[in-house]
């Protein structure tokens, strides 16, 4: 594979593959830890995202690989007004894999017309975040041993949280997959997501805009955040912002084996409380993403 | 009024009157070196008033962006006068530089040079999407 650009450049086959590499990397992260010996992943940050790179470099060093990059525009050639096609090209030089953030959404695409080395979308506006998938996916293949037969609440954002839009992408391609869509009014998932996905693929779901209402089917709460930097208009973030706080009271419906998402940063959307419920999965998933971007550099460098 | 028919050459019918400048400027037949004429809101018994535009030279120019345009135009191929070729045009599977993407988060707002692109999505209901950020093409 040359590029990730989209999770859809993704056969079910190859995530299967990238989810049975994490695993094994989980269990035995010894046998891994010179596969990218002299390897040079560059992470190219043109926006903040401390976690996602922080997340690449630590795969990488894992691996026994090296890391070289920046973490803001303001501190790369861009702020001298440099497009991104020139800067891949010289960037390309100097590593054997891009790992790249962009505010602006199809940035990573471009990139891949003009690179000789694969590149890795690390989030392009509210565009796509292809390894926030592969780590939600290898999450929930971790805690309920299966990506099918799944009832997903998802909870938030679901207009502009592009975590949400890849993930229903993603899970649209597995059998017996259920949606609940729980979001305020104004945040309710964009049409084009309902008719091209979720109705094309014949998969039941509901909307609500009630947290507590379908609690007790949910075997996955996706939780998401109310992003600052996708909003306009900060009257509306602020009005918004607090719309679902998940707490203890809001879990006493829920599933024993319910496991909580969240793609993080939280702000104020799951309460600290919710940290020691044994179903809070989002610091282990965070823990996934690690994994998953280790089996996808060696994928991608084409490394046994 | 009357215009001589071509002998080798194309005529596009059935464009929507007063669409033909549009569609002149469309296919950039300004840049051709042959006679190009454009008959505005001539009779037509399907659509009442129509313009059409003939082309007087046997030439291969690329159609595919009336199909896009409007799929409801015909086009006659004239070989030795006769019609030799008449057909629609179906939308094309992209459509370069032709519109803008107007999604202002979009690398297509910021990057020198880089070709506006925007690529069918659904044939049925004839849906254009940025190939960037693919933010739906607005009518």
């Amino acid at each position: 594979m040359k590029n990730l650009i989209d999770i859809k450049d993704l056969s079910i086959e190859e995530i299967d593959e990238l989810i049975k590499v994490a695993k094994n990397i989980m269990q035995n992260p010894e046998k891994y830890s010179e596969k990218c010996k002299h390897k040079k992943l560059a992470t190219l940050f043109f926006e903040p995202s401390t976690r996602t790179r922080l997340s690449f470099e630590a795969a990488m060093m894992e691996l026994g690989g090296n890391v070289l990059g920046f973490s803001e525009a303001s501190s790369s050639s861009t702020a001298k007004g440099e497009s991104v096609s020139d800067t891949i090209r010289v960037v390309g030089a100097y590593s054997d894999i891009i790992a790249m953030r962009h505010p602006k959404e199809g940035a990573p695409l471009v990139a891949s017309t003009k690179s000789i080395v694969p590149i890795i979308n690390a989030g392009d506006g509210g565009h796509n975040h292809p390894t926030q998938t592969l780590t939600d996916l290898l999450t929930i293949s971790y805690e309920k041993g299966r990506l099918d037969n799944l009832t997903i609440g998802m909870c938030g954002d679901l207009k502009f949280g592009r975590t949400v839009h890849s993930l229903i992408t993603a899970m649209a391609r597995y059998k017996n997959i259920r949606l609940v869509l729980i979001s305020p009014e104004e945040l309710k998932i964009p049409e084009y997501i309902k008719e091209e996905i979720i109705e094309k693929n014949n998969i039941d779901y509901i909307e609500t805009n009630d947290i507590e209402e379908h609690m007790s089917k949910l075997d996955i709460l996706y939780m998401t955040r109310v992003q600052k930097e996708r909003f306009f208009n900060e009257e509306d973030y602020v009005r918004l912002k607090d719309y679902y706080i998940l707490n203890n009271e809001k879990l006493k419906k829920a599933k024993k084996d319910l496991a909580i998402l969240h793609p993080l940063p939280r702000v104020n959307e799951i309460s600290t409380e919710v940290d020691e419920d044994p179903r809070a999965c989002y610091f282990k998933q965070a823990e996934c993403g690690k994994y998953i971007r280790m089996a996808l550099i060696l994928k991608m460098l084409d490394i046994k | 009024m009357n215009i001589d028919s071509i002998r080798n050459g194309i005529v596009i019918d059935h464009i929507q009157a007063k669409k033909g400048l549009e569609i002149y400027d469309a296919l950039k037949l300004g840049e051709l070196d042959c006679s190009v004429a454009i008959i505005t809101n001539a009779r037509s018994e399907k659509m009442g008033r129509k313009d059409i535009i003939k082309i007087d030279k046997d030439i291969d120019l690329d159609l595919d962006i009336l199909g896009y345009l409007d799929p409801n135009i015909t086009i006659n191929i004239i070989k030795n006068d006769k019609r030799i070729e008449k057909y629609h045009v179906d939308p094309p599977e992209q459509i370069v530089d032709l519109i803008k993407c107007k999604n202002p988060r979009c690398i297509t707002s910021i990057e020198q040079e880089l070709k506006h692109v925007f690529i069918l999505t659904d044939k049925d209901k004839k849906t254009y999407r940025c190939k960037y950020c693919e933010t739906l093409k607005e009518d």
